[in-house]
């Protein structure tokens, strides 16, 4: 199974890049641009069957490594 | 007093902390690789400026996993004292020794170059050869120096005296101020700028060398 794995920081936490992505796509004429909000997305490939298990497998990888919980929010998909 | 640096590949400021610590202490501190997974009997242990693991996935992140971390942080939770230096900091907050995190500079920018600190806490073992409210200038070279912590994490480290640097003009939108810290027990310090870099005559000031020179002196039984 593959775990589609979408970490990104935490509402109220600043996001510079995130801003200076927003005011580069109002640079190149695209009007209407709101909040942008930069993140990171991981697949990770795991040898597991059971859905609930991998879940909780990529769930625990977010904690102990994948994420920094102080800033950030991650959300996990298992596909496969 | 014996001091070990731990050196990570991408680690770049482990000589000149090398050098400090020889000049302060009369005898080289012992270099352990990230790999290894034992240290010896030591009395400091130093976290070195560089770029650990290319600050793949977070500055620090890859490093605090490292197999020799398992120790330190067991050494450190039993009282040696822990110095981090600019990414040793990243990595000491990784590694859950100190709260918050280290995030990208507000400016987006790599900022390099001499800053003034206040110092807030004058203690053993690392400044308490400085006074409280002194003025010192250390260099800071990062990208990824903006400290951020929850509301409740600041005003705890404010409150238990636990800021031990805080800019005088603040490069990079640090909660604030903060250029240091250190863990509950005070043996723990976390510090963007680098003490190192400014402690010897030749190297366009010494205002560092008073924190090797007074963990020599607190560290020497």
């Amino acid at each position: 199974m593959k775990a589609r794995i979408h970490i990104t920081l935490k509402q109220g936490v600043l996001d510079p890049q995130g801003k200076a992505i927003g005011h580069a796509l109002g640079q190149l004429g695209f009007s209407g641009v709101g909040e942008v909000r930069q993140g990171k997305y991981i697949e990770v490939e795991l040898a597991e069957t059971d859905r609930a298990r991998a879940t909780a497998a990529a769930e625990d990888m977010c904690r102990k490594l994948l994420a920094n919980t102080v800033i950030e929010d991650f959300k996990v998909e298992v596909i496969g | 007093m014996r001091a070990a640096v731990i050196v990570f590949p991408g680690s770049n400021c482990d000589r000149d902390v090398a050098v400090a610590l020889e000049h302060a202490m009369g005898r080289a501190p012992q270099m352990i690789w990230h790999a290894d997974t034992a240290l010896p009997a030591l009395d400091l242990i130093v976290i070195p400026g560089g770029f650990s693991y290319g600050d793949y996935l977070r500055s620090g992140a890859m490093a605090a996993h490292s197999p020799i971390m398992r120790e330190v942080v067991a050494r450190a939770k039993k009282g040696t004292p822990l110095l981090g230096i600019c990414n040793g900091f990243q990595v000491l907050t990784e590694a859950g020794l100190l709260p918050g995190v280290l995030m990208r500079n507000a400016g987006l920018k790599f900022v390099c170059r001499d800053v003034d600190l206040i110092v807030e806490r004058a203690a053993a073992p690392f400044t308490d050869n400085y006074r409280k409210g002194q003025v010192v200038r250390f260099a800071i070279a990062n990208m990824d120096g903006n400290y951020f912590a929850d509301a409740a994490t600041l005003d705890r480290l404010e409150g238990e005296g636990r800021v031990a640097f805080r800019y005088v003009s603040n490069p990079n939108g640090s909660a604030h101020d903060i250029a240091g810290i250190v863990n509950e027990a005070g043996n723990v310090l976390g510090m963007m700028p680098h003490p190192e870099r400014l402690a010897d005559k030749a190297l366009g000031g010494e205002d560092g060398k008073a924190m090797f020179n007074g963990l020599a002196t607190a560290l020497t039984a």
